[in-house]
């Protein structure tokens, strides 16, 4: 079942042409990857999809209810990490801190936590409320390299028991053919699909892993870093 | 404290030595005694009360009237250029130039004293919460949109936590603000309060008054400043100072 069906999708600032004429599906319970070159306008089709923007031309039909997983920042700093999930889904508090391996933090603000801990943090909210899609905007992008591989292990586990679409944008090639179940290349602004690839099942890929490094060697030479 | 018992120590020194000519500085044990009169007169405490009770009243005044201001500048583009000017106009002046006004449109008593220190206050907390609810990051509201905030939702769980703490910053300085222009303004039309006193000293030559006037103004000043800075530590405010 398709969640997310986009047709002809064109947004622009004022004159300034970000994204021109996008068609993408994303289909029910599918990791779809998007990369592509510094401000190609990935942020801002995530905001499309998140209904943040209207789209400037074509249409958007989005099956069910989303959110959004921030870089950094997107917690409320006011609030506690009990506090912050509970906005995503009061009953299901206990059960995200678990899954996350947060409870001994509850009670803590996320300034007082790690990169890391943040972002689960954020993930426990945006997975407790329970909506259909996850649109998730570089999110480990700010984190060091270790944490960001844990944190892409840990997203993955937890989408293999709880499957979500999810719609994951990053500028990290690897993480893009290490964790999606198709990558979407878009080219520079005005952004368009320049190349879809399929990757072979299962996520959270070894780099040796038949046709990762295949997938990573077309996605450089697309994006004209090979 | 040992700054002031130093401060305190060179004050009785040169008193003793007779550096002041005969007048201008009273001596430390002439404000005690004058301290002590105007404490079992009752008249001190008096002044205190009705000092406090004038800049609670224009202090929140400002507050309750200011804080919305502030927001509808700092979230919406033509209330913000339509207004913002003149925020800025009269925020500019001297609250002392009020003064003719005050007595002209409240007459005597209270009415002109806590008016004056509305105006003091009020231009100042306008443009601090205008400043602080246009910085709020835009993610936050996108975050509230996915939650399903809207209207007064978003001001109540979105822009008013977080602006908190700056406000608590602006509103502890313009606590200060306000007792520091009580002085003034109860220089006009009134004739209770510690500003009164002062002046009343003043007018009497009773520079021990005076100065105990300062000394009860000064410490109640950093009484005030305590309370405010207290507000800081409250743990949904505390992270504006800590990141």
């Amino acid at each position: 079942m398709e969640m997310i069906e986009c047709k002809g999708v064109g947004f622009s600032y004022g004159a300034l042409g970000v994204i021109e004429s996008l068609d993408l599906t994303v289909e029910k319970d599918e990791l779809l990857v998007c990369v592509g070159p510094s401000g190609c306008g990935k942020s801002t089709l995530l905001s499309l999809l998140g209904g943040h923007l209207p789209p400037t031309r074509g249409t958007i039909e989005r099956r069910g209810q989303s959110r959004t997983i921030y870089q950094d920042g997107g917690l409320f700093p006011w609030l506690t990490v009990r506090e912050n999930i509970a906005l995503g889904n009061p009953k299901k508090v206990g059960e995200w801190l678990e899954i996350t391996r947060l409870t001994e933090f509850a009670d803590a603000y996320p300034h007082q936590l790690s990169g890391g801990m943040r972002q689960r943090v954020e993930l426990a909210r945006a997975l407790a409320a329970e909506t259909d899609i996850l649109l998730m905007d570089e999110p480990f992008s700010a984190l060091d390299y270790q944490t960001r591989r844990r944190m892409r292990r840990e997203l993955v586990a937890t989408l293999a028991e709880r499957p979500r679409t999810v719609v994951f944008v990053t500028h990290d090639i690897e993480e893009a053919v290490q964790i999606g179940d198709r990558v979407v290349v878009l080219g520079m602004r005005p952004a368009s699909i320049r190349r879809t690839l399929e990757l072979p099942p299962g996520r959270s890929r070894a780099p040796a892993a038949p046709g990762v490094a295949d997938a990573e060697q077309a996605i450089m030479e697309e994006l004209g870093l090979a | 404290m040992v700054t002031g018992l130093l401060i305190l120590a060179i004050w009785w020194g040169a008193s003793a030595a007779g550096l002041f000519p005969t007048g201008t500085v009273p001596a430390p044990d002439e404000v005690a005694r004058a301290f002590g009169h105007e404490i079992a007169s009752g008249r001190l405490l008096d002044d205190t009360i009705a000092s406090l009770f004038r800049v609670a009243w224009g202090f929140t005044g400002a507050v309750v009237t200011a804080v919305p201001l502030g927001l509808v500048i700092g979230r919406q583009a033509r209330p913000r250029a339509a207004l913002l000017p003149w925020v800025n106009f009269f925020r500019s002046l001297s609250p002392i130039a009020w003064i003719p006004f005050a007595i002209i449109w409240f007459g005597v008593g209270d009415p002109p004293a806590i008016f004056i220190i509305f105006l003091a206050t009020f231009f100042q907390i306008v443009l601090a919460t205008a400043a602080a609810s246009a910085s709020v990051p835009k993610v936050y509201y996108r975050v509230g949109e996915d939650l399903g905030l809207r209207g007064a939702g978003v001001l109540l769980h979105i822009t008013l936590p977080a602006i908190l703490p700056q406000l608590v910053t602006a509103l502890r300085v313009a606590i200060g603000v306000a007792w520091m222009v009580v002085v003034a303004a109860e220089m006009i039309a009134v004739r209770s309060g510690l500003g009164y006193l002062i002046v009343d000293a003043r007018n009497g030559l009773r520079m021990d008054l005076v100065v105990c006037g300062m000394i009860t103004i000064g410490t109640i000043g950093i009484a005030l400043d305590l309370v405010f800075a207290r507000l800081a530590r409250i743990p949904s405010v505390r992270w504006g100072f800590e990141r």
